[in-house]
This record gives structure tokens, C-alpha cells and sequence, in this order.
């Protein structure tokens, strides 16, 4: 009897004509599926706390991790900014973290080349510290026309974006400066 | 930037966000809020809801138009008219705040008889030289009140820097900018008149540049009807006193102009004159458009400035330490600890090779001697004097105006290293880009070398950014990059650590200062990774013992302590990372003080010593905010004071006082060298002291002002790939703004790789108006085919209400179209990119390129496809009488490429 009652119970129409729920709008409409699942959120191993990279508002993030990959991504609650809430650019970040078409290996395209070819990350850092070195001698200079002092390289720009922390900002600044590169720009120029 | 920093004396916000919920008045101009900032947006709703009056005034009906009380349309490119008109009706209705005015602002400061207003030359102030397009300041200085430099260390050298400071390569280099936390230097403290009368004071100067500036010529220049004029005015001015304070808000709809900085400075004088500055509620909210666009200048990858807004030095001006800091030191204000700072930096990079006796390693530093922003470095690119580029997070073949000079430069460099997360469009040029459909590039013509180095995203690092009202906020790391991805920290990192391997032994004196820097940063993990906490600590700097400092008047200038950023000297106060603190907002007060780290010292409105009046007391119990506790001896209040805690209001300086010891009590603005809020700034904006209306570089209509047009100090860079579209040209008769939406971020690469965005805002469209559309035969949903002097582009087109031609008191009609930029050829969601459309014209302070306002022409249909693109834009510039815009090999000049010239490297 018990066997058929839960056979019955599993069928929402019996729920809706027997239950508190005619128009199978909530509980009468949950399957056994749906009363098994569980949110990410609750499930994640572990709450990292983040700031949205997209706008300036820089609304807080909570990171769900599970199985050392994000699950999820939530606005914070406790943001005195934010108070919890995220934009559609904010709400599709982890679309932006987990994306399938992330390049994630180096690709390198040789002088008049027509494809891509791939490279080891350690052999290009080797090749593009090569290509700083000679760039910054073919474009050195120690003085200006008038004998004043220039001790810098013009063979060498750079243009950051706005999504660069703090600390790696002053670490490019910092090297580019010792190295005599002075054509560092960012997005915050535009 | 130089328009709040030259006005104030920081180039930041002066308020935070939660603070609109305060307003009164919330005027949002050259910004669209709600939809690109749209959770700093709920503070506008929230003050609506407390019954403040809400002001959006722009070209275009937009979303958050759909929220104000009042939407004002004005022709594009015409606020500082608009806000001139303010600001005269203020004047001559004594609307203004009298008290504030006379304590807080330089309106009551002498200016030398030398001066001569652009009312009396038609446009131009005294002191422009025709040959270097640029201005001799000289003649805007104060009538000072002590000989010039007197105050100074060395007043002959602090007399030379105001001499070379005049030359145009200096004036090029974008100087103003270093006024980013330390307002312009000014050689001496100006005589007064407390009484406002004498016709040489700033008031007075005032008062008659902006006469003419009448609700009428409102109507006439920006098409706003005098009775809509007379509401915001009421608005404003009824919201704005001891009891009530009104805010405005921009964004980049102000900053990119060719008079961007001065249409900040235009808000800045209103808002000055009506006393809503350093006040709960007031200010000036500057929205920046990304997560660290203010951290990316307070600690820049820019080639004018070092962390913390010092200039970079320059050739001419400062061949060693002493001439750095010799306009500043012994100076009033805190920008006569410069020494300190400079010399605090130098020792946080330079370590103990940085010592008395070598002038702490100034000497290290590389020097400037012009213009070498990111559109010069273009253009140097092209013809070949570049050899390598780094783009760091950047999409500029999309993301900046003129997409075909941008891949120009690329495709003539000897190598290119891109640092992105998605394959961009500017690591792909040399194959996909328009220019490989019109023949113009090929990728068997391209020698570039690229490597595509993959980053990491925001939750697979850590570090702090600081966001559009300073504040820096810590995030932790999620997870660990995938395969070679790699922060931009560990780029440079291991770049530098490999770089200082292969020199060392050298004995060139060139390699001294890689091999000198210090750059041992403790690495974690697998792929280690610097630490970025280590990295924040030295940003903070230390102490003699070792510690960190809390607070940068701790700097030294004897070389005892060290610090890569002064103005972020108390992040790591206590041996604490204060950015990563997270305070629940229910468990603190309305300021949140414990909630990330905000520069400078945890003050989250700036100069709020004005939210009290003279005697130290709050204007109002309603706008209470900072103000003096007589008993206590201190400042207090909800927020941590601007100001010296223990400086009594009442402090007269003693004579041959220094630095901060020279301010008052009443001087609020403690970065500017005479305390004040500048109505007037007699330094550190190149294109005049005073706003005053210029038209758009590309504008469909006469200056009805001046008999100059344009800006004359504006900077342009000539070339085939740059062509502008003449003034009032009936070939290019419509004016075009570009924007934002909620569902796409700039150049794409962050969005139109996502599915959800890219399925929200699938394709690239235009707005115009019934009126235009019928004009011009344009159908809704159907192709229209932008043109300018750069090239054709088209896109679907969107006929909307929203934009509505302005009609103009002299009867001529102005059709203006929307387009927002978020497109290109790559990712899900593709279609043309409307910076292709735009030339590079730039605001010489801040050479930021004035892409807000522009021309075209638009006709039905797609555009041509191959080399017949290349034919029917070269027509349009025949008809417009602009030159040739063909080029030779690579997009290099067509007769050097003839004549097998080219690159020189």
C-alpha cells in the first residue's frame, strides 16, 4: 500500500487534485529530482572573496569553489557599495573565468607568417627577454641634441589595461622605468 | 584628472558612492549612470526616494534619463556653455554661497594685471604663441602678496623651473597631470580682497567672462530652451546651502573632448560658487569606466607621471634631484614634502644603491622632453621607429578611436607581446582585420612577431584595485590560472628576474639601474607566483626600524624610509593588509570606514574640513559631517578629517612657515599651495585659466561665442591614416557620440565571448532619430553605412525618439546619432567597430582623444566590401576637399612606400 501511495505521490497530477497546490505553480509541480538538487553555493568547498573586474562601482564578489574550479559567482551582501548586487556583466563572470574559448596556451606568429604555431611558455619568455634587450639598444638614447641628460629607450611602448592590479601596475612601472622605457600607457589615458 | 586636480588639488572623486543617497540634487552629466554604472546607481535611487531631485542632461534619452525627474537634451559637445550659463546666473543673481566663497575659494585672489580675458581677444587669453600652438601663463598668475618664490629653498632654481616649464615640450608633456594629488605649483600666495570688489579679483574676472553666457545664448549654442534652462537652475541653486547640497556626476561623456578637462573644471567653478564641495551629499562624483582606472593612474603606467602623481622627469627641467623638487620645497601645502616622497621612491626601488651622495639614484630615472602618449607612439609606429609593444589587457584596434591607424602601427613593429584572456582582435590584425579585405594588409607583407601570452582572470590572482572613489579593495585567489596562464604580476616578474640574469656581470652603466633595482619578492606555488601582498607592502613603504609605515607624513627625505606610492602610504599601516578588511556594512556606520582602504589615509570624502564653516562648525545639523570639538582640541566627526586633526580653525601661519605649517585653519584644500578651491587656476591647465566654449573639433556649427572655433591649443597627428572631417562641411552633416551598453564592456574582449552578453546585446547598432531617418531614407532594422574622412562602416539601424534632433534659435537643424563601440570581427557576437569611424584629435592636457563628439554622413544600405571601401571613402574626402587618405605598404606614406622607404628598423 505504502508502494503505491509513493507511486502515486510521484505523479503531480494526484498532488495538484490531492494537495494544497490546484495549480501546479509549487510544491505539487517538485519532482524527486527537483527536491534533490541542491545549490552550488551550498555544496562549494569554499568561499573566496572577490571585486567584480568589469566597471569602477567595484562591486564585491563572493567565489564559490569546488574541486579547485568556480562553480559560481554571487554578489557579496556585505559590500557597502554593492550591498550584494551585481549587473548583467557582473552576473556573467564566471562565464569570463570558465570560458571554453580562453586561449590558455602561448601562440606565436613568426615575421609574415599565416598561422599560429604554439610555444612553450618558458621558451618564449626566453625569446621575448632576447627581443627587450635588442629593441632597447636599437632604441637607446643617452643624450638629447643639446648634450642633455636622457638615459632611455624609445624601442620599447606599452599599453596596459584598466583591469591591472595595483601591485602590477608598479611592478611594470618599475622595471620599464630601470630599463629606460618611457612609452608605458594605460586605459586610463583614454 | 587635471580638472578636478587643478581645481582641488587630488584628481579623484570627491565623495563616494552610498554618499548620493545625501543629495539634494543629483545633476548626472556626460554620463549614463544606469547603465554603466548600474549598481552604483541604486545611491541616485535611493536619494530619489528621499525626495531629491533628479537631473539628466544629455544628447541622448537613455536609461537613466527613464529615472529623472528631468531629462535635459543638449547638442553634443556643448556642456561648458550649458554650465557657463549656470554659473552667470549664480553671478548675477548673488546665488552663490557667500561664506564658503569667500573662506574656501581663491575668489577673493588678485590676478596680474598681465592678464587678458578671452572676452577681450575673441577666444584666446593672453599669452598664446602661434607657432607652438601653446600658452605662456605667465600673464594668468596671481598678483602675488610676498616677491615670487620667496617662501622657496632655492627661489633662483624654483624661477628656472617656472621658465622651462614654459617651453612647448614641457606644455606637451602633459604636466597637469602631475597635479593629481598636490594641486599646480604656484610661486607665491596671492594678494586679496576679502571684499570681492576690486575688478583684478578672481570674482570679478569671473563674473565678466561668464556675462555673456546668458539663457539665451544657452538656447542659441545648445539648443536648450530658456524655461528648461530656468528649472535646472531652480533646481541646483534652491538645493544648494547651509541646509542642502546638490551633486553632479560624469563620466567619460566629459573627458573625452578636446576640452575635457576644462568641461571638469566648469563644474568644478559651480560647484565651488554654489559651496557643495567637502560637503555629505555634494561634490563632484567622477565615474571612472573601469575596475582600476583610478589605481592606474594614482600608481600609472603613464608616461608623464610616477606613483603618486610625481611628473616624470623632465630632460629640460630636472637633471638632478634638486631641480625635481625646487618648485615645492619649503612651499605651503603638503606638496612641499615632495623631497620625501621622491626620495622615498627612489629608495623603494634602488634599495641601498640609492644614497645621499648619488642624489638617491635620481639619476636612474630615463627623462621625457615631449608628447609620448599612447596616439604619438602610434604614429611613431607607423613610420617605423617603435620596434617592440607590449599590450597588456588592452584591445586598441578596437577599443580606440581609429581601429585602421592602430593596426597600422601594429602591423610595422618588429614584435608584439599581448596579455589577454580571449584571442582580440589586435593580436589577429595581421590576418582578419578590414584592412586584410581591402588589400591594404597582408599577412605575407607583415614582419610583426607575435606572441599571445595568456592571463589570468581576476578570481586567479590576487591584488587590490582601486575603484572610482579610491578606494582600493584586496581580492583573494580563487583557484590557480589553467595551463600557461599567468597574472600580469608573474609576467613581469619573471620578465625582470630573467632580464637582470642575462646582465649581470655587466659593467655598461646603462644596465645599472636593472641590475641595482630591488626585486626580490617572495614567489608561491607551483608556477611561483610573486607574492602581490609583499608587493602592496612596498608601495606603503617602511620605516627606519624596518615597519611599516602608517602614514605618509612619517616620509623622510634623508633616504631612512622608503615608499613606492606616498599617497597610498597607510594600506598596510599596522602590518595590515587594510585593503582585504571586510566589515559587514550592518556592522559599522554610513562611511564604512572599515571597509577596504580608501587614499588619502582612509578619508572617504574629500576636503570635508569645508562641511564646517570658518569657526569650525557644521554649516548645518542636517549636513553635518566633520567639524571641530573645542574641548577635545581635535577635529572629529563620522569620517576621518581632511585636515591636521589638532590644526585649530582659527591658526594664522607665522611668517616663513613651510609646507602644511603655511596653511591656515581655514584652509581647506590642503594640496593646493594657497589652500583654496581654484575658481581660477593660474597654473596647471594648458588651455586657459578660465572654461570658455569652444565647438567640437568636427562640429556642424559656427562658435556663436568666439570667433575661434575649435580649441586653438588642441593636438592633432597628421597623416593619411588620420584625415578629420573640416568644420561645417556639408559632405559629413551629421554629429555622432559613442557610448556604452550595460550588457558589453569596451572593446568586447571581456563580453562578446560570453554567451549571456553576447545573446542580450547581439549586434552592433545605430541610433538616430524619425526626423533623420526620414531624411535621409534610413528603415528600422535595416543596414545603414556610416562615413567619415578615416573610413565606412555600417551597422543595423534603430529609429528612436531617444535621440532628437536639436533645433537651434537660429533655425539651423543638428541630427545626431548614437552608436555604442563595443564591436568587432571576433568572438560570438560581431559586427563593425565604430572607433573605426573616429580620428584622434586629443585635449592637450590629458591627450585623451575627443571621440564624444564627432562627424559623418549616413546613408541606407551596407557599405562596399574589398578595395572598392578604399574608393568610396577617398571620394567623400575629394568632395570634403580633405587630402588623400590612401596609403602604401602596411599603411605607410604612399610616396615613401613607392620609393621602397619604410620602416627604419
Amino acid at each position: 500500500m505504502t508502494a503505491v501511495k509513493t507511486w502515486l505521490e510521484s505523479w503531480p497530477v494526484y498532488r495538484q487534485l490531492t494537495g494544497s497546490d490546484p495549480f501546479g505553480r509549487g510544491k505539487a509541480a517538485r519532482s524527486m529530482a527537483t527536491e534533490a538538487v541542491v545549490s552550488r553555493t551550498a555544496t562549494a568547498d569554499r568561499v573566496v572573496k572577490s571585486v567584480c573586474p568589469f566597471c569602477a562601482v567595484g562591486c564585491a564578489q563572493n567565489v564559490y569553489v569546488k574541486d579547485e574550479k568556480v562553480v559560481q559567482i554571487e554578489g557579496d551582501p556585505d559590500s557597502p557599495i554593492s550591498r550584494g548586487r551585481l549587473c548583467p556583466k557582473g552576473s556573467a563572470s564566471k562565464q569570463l573565468v570558465t570560458s571554453p574559448t580562453r586561449v590558455t596556451t602561448v601562440k606565436y606568429r613568426r615575421p609574415y607568417g599565416t598561422e599560429w604555431e604554439d610555444l612553450e611558455l618558458d621558451t618564449a619568455m626566453e625569446m621575448i627577454a632576447d627581443r627587450v634587450l635588442e629593441a632597447r639598444r636599437k632604441g637607446w638614447q643617452d643624450t638629447d641634441d643639446e648634450g642633455r641628460r636622457l638615459r632611455r629607450t624609445m624601442g620599447i611602448a606599452s599599453l596596459g589595461g584598466a583591469t591591472l592590479d595595483n601591485e602590477e601596475n608598479y611592478l611594470m612601472k618599475k622595471l620599464y622605468s630601470a630599463l629606460g622605457a618611457i612609452q608605458i600607457e594605460n586605459q586610463a589615458r583614454i | 584628472m587635471p580638472g578636478l586636480g587643478a581645481s582641488f588639488g587630488r584628481g579623484g572623486a570627491t565623495n563616494y558612492l552610498e554618499d548620493l543617497a545625501n543629495s539634494d540634487c543629483i545633476v548626472i552629466e556626460g554620463s549614463n549612470m544606469a547603465e554603466c554604472h548600474p549598481v552604483g546607481f541604486q545611491w541616485v535611487g535611493e536619494a530619489k526616494a528621499r525626495g531629491a531631485k533628479i537631473i539628466h542632461i544629455d544628447p541622448r534619452f537613455t536609461r537613466t534619463s527613464a529615472i529623472a525627474d528631468l531629462h535635459v537634451p543638449l547638442r553634443m559637445g556643448t556642456d561648458i556653455a550649458f554650465l557657463g550659463g549656470l554659473i552667470n546666473h549664480v553671478l548675477s543673481n548673488d546665488l552663490y554661497f557667500k561664506e564658503y566663497v569667500v573662506a574656501y575659494t581663491n575668489a577673493a585672489a588678485l590676478v596680474s594685471e598681465d592678464f587678458v580675458d578671452s572676452e577681450d581677444l575673441d577666444g584666446m587669453f593672453s599669452g598664446f604663441d602661434p607657432e607652438s600652438r601653446t600658452y605662456d601663463d605667465t600673464s594668468w598668475q596671481y598678483q602675488p602678496e610676498e616677491p615670487r618664490h620667496s617662501g622657496s629653498d632655492d627661489p633662483a632654481e624654483a624661477a628656472e623651473l617656472d621658465r622651462t616649464g614654459e617651453d612647448p615640450s614641457v606644455k606637451h608633456a602633459d604636466r597637469a597631470q602631475a597635479s593629481g594629488s598636490g594641486g599646480p605649483p604656484i610661486p607665491a600666495k596671492p594678494q586679496r580682497d576679502d571684499t570681492l570688489q576690486d575688478p583684478r579679483t578672481v570674482f570679478q574676472i569671473l563674473k565678466r567672462h561668464y556675462a555673456r553666457y546668458t539663457p539665451e545664448m544657452v538656447a542659441e549654442v545648445c539648443g536648450i530652451e530658456p524655461e528648461v534652462f530656468a528649472q535646472v537652475a531652480d533646481w541646483v541653486t534652491s538645493n544648494s546651502n547651509r541646509e542642502r547640497t546638490t551633486a553632479w556626476v560624469y563620466s567619460v561623456g566629459w573627458t573625452q573632448h578636446s576640452v575635457g578637462a576644462q568641461y571638469i573644471r566648469t563644474c568644478s567653478i559651480l560647484q565651488t560658487l554654489l559651496g557643495n564641495i567637502g560637503r555629505p551629499g555634494g561634490g563632484i562624483m567622477a565615474l571612472r569606466g573601469h575596475a582600476s582606472i583610478q589605481g592606474s593612474t594614482d600608481i600609472p603606467t603613464l608616461f608623464n607621471i610616477l606613483p603618486g602623481y610625481l611628473p616624470m622627469p623632465h630632460a629640460l627641467q630636472h637633471s638632478t634631484l634638486e631641480e625635481y623638487v625646487a618648485d615645492a620645497a619649503g612651499k605651503a601645502g603638503f606638496w612641499g614634502n615632495k623631497r620625501s616622497y621622491m626620495v622615498s621612491l627612489l629608495k623603494a626601488w634602488w634599495g641601498d644603491s640609492a644614497t645621499a651622495e648619488n642624489d638617491f639614484a635620481f639619476d636612474y630615472l630615463p627623462k621625457i622632453n615631449g608628447d609620448h602618449s599612447s596616439y604619438r607612439t602610434i604614429a611613431d609606429m607607423i613610420e617605423g621607429k617603435v620596434s617592440g609593444y607590449f599590450l597588456v589587457g588592452e584591445n586598441p584596434t578596437v577599443g580606440h578611436p581609429n581601429g585602421r591607424m592602430n593596426r597600422f602601427g601594429l602591423a610595422n613593429l618588429d614584435w608584439l607581446v599581448v596579455r589577454d584572456l580571449q584571442m582580440i582582435e589586435s593580436a589577429t590584425f595581421w590576418k582578419e582585420s578590414p584592412e586584410i579585405e581591402t588589400g591594404e594588409l597582408a599577412p605575407e607583407t607583415i614582419a610583426t612577431e607575435i606572441f599571445f601570452m595568456p592571463a589570468a582572470t581576476h578570481v586567479e590572482k590576487e591584488g587590490t584595485f582601486t575603484q572610482t572613489q579610491r578606494m582600493l579593495q584586496w581580492r583573494d585567489k580563487a583557484v590557480e590560472p589553467p595551463n600557461d596562464a599567468r597574472s600580469d604580476l608573474w609576467f613581469f616578474y619573471h620578465l625582470g628576474r630573467i632580464l637582470r640574469e642575462r646582465l649581470a656581470g655587466s659593467d655598461d652603466p646603462r644596465d645599472r639601474p636593472l641590475l641595482d633595482l630591488t626585486w626580490d619578492y617572495p614567489t608561491h606555488g607551483e608556477t611561483q607566483d610573486p607574492s602581490a601582498d609583499a608587493v602592496l607592502r612596498e608601495i606603503n613603504g617602511t620605516g627606519p626600524d624596518g615597519r611599516a609605515l602608517s602614514t605618509y607624513m612619517q616620509m623622510k627625505d634623508d633616504g631612512s624610509t622608503t615608499g613606492g606610492c606616498w599617497i597610498y602610504c597607510g594600506v598596510y599601516a599596522d602590518e595590515v593588509n587594510q585593503a582585504a578588511r571586510r566589515k559587514p556594512a550592518t556592522e559599522q556606520g554610513v562611511v564604512a570606514s572599515e571597509w577596504g582602504w580608501a587614499w588619502p589615509l582612509n578619508r572617504r570624502m574629500l576636503y570635508n574640513r569645508a562641511s564646517a564653516d570658518p569657526d569650525g562648525k557644521p554649516w548645518s545639523e542636517r549636513k553635518k559631517y566633520v567639524y571641530w570639538d573645542e574641548a577635545a582640541g581635535e577635529w572629529t566627526g563620522a569620517d576621518v578629517p581632511d585636515f591636521e586633526k589638532n590644526k585649530r580653525p582659527d591658526y594664522v601661519p607665522p611668517d616663513g612657515a613651510r609646507a602644511q605649517d603655511a596653511l591656515a585653519g581655514t584652509d581647506a584644500f590642503v594640496m593646493q599651495g594657497d589652500g583654496k578651491a581654484w575658481l581660477y587656476a593660474p597654473a596647471g591647465v594648458v588651455d586657459g585659466p578660465l572654461p570658455t566654449h569652444y565647438e567640437p573639433v568636427e562640429s556642424v556649427v559656427e562658435n556663436a561665442l568666439y570667433k575661434v572655433q575649435a580649441n586653438p591649443t588642441v593636438e592633432r597627428i597628421p597623416g593619411p591614416w588620420n584625415r578629420e572631417n573640416p568644420s561645417r562641411s556639408e559632405v559629413f552633416p551629421f554629429q555622432v557620440t559613442t557610448y556604452r551598453l550595460t550588457e558589453h564592456h569596451t572593446a568586447g574582449g571581456m563580453s562578446r565571448t560570453l554567451p549571456y552578453l553576447a545573446e542580450l546585446q547581439p549586434e552592433f547598432f545605430v541610433e538616430v532619430s524619425p526626423e533623420l531617418a526620414k531624411l535621409r531614407g534610413l528603415t528600422h532594422g535595416d543596414y545603414a553605412t556610416l562615413v567619415s574622412a578615416r573610413t565606412a562602416i555600417e551597422a543595423k539601424v534603430l529609429v528612436t525618439e531617444r535621440v532628437r534632433p536639436i533645433r537651434l534659435r537660429d533655425g539651423q537643424v543638428v541630427h545626431q546619432i548614437g552608436m555604442p563601440y563595443h564591436w568587432s570581427y571576433s568572438g560570438i557576437s560581431t559586427g563593425d567597430s565604430a572607433n573605426d569611424l573616429l580620428g584622434i584629435s586629443l585635449d592637450p592636457n590629458t591627450h585623451i582623444q575627443e571621440d564624444k563628439v564627432s562627424t559623418a554622413d549616413i546613408v541606407p544600405g551596407r557599405r562596399p566590401r574589398g578595395p572598392e571601401l578604399i574608393d568610396f571613402v577617398e571620394e567623400y574626402r575629394r568632395r570634403a576637399g580633405v587630402a588623400s587618405g590612401r596609403v602604401g605598404l602596411n599603411g605607410r606614406d604612399p610616396v615613401a612606400a613607392d620609393a621602397g622607404e619604410g620602416s627604419t628598423l
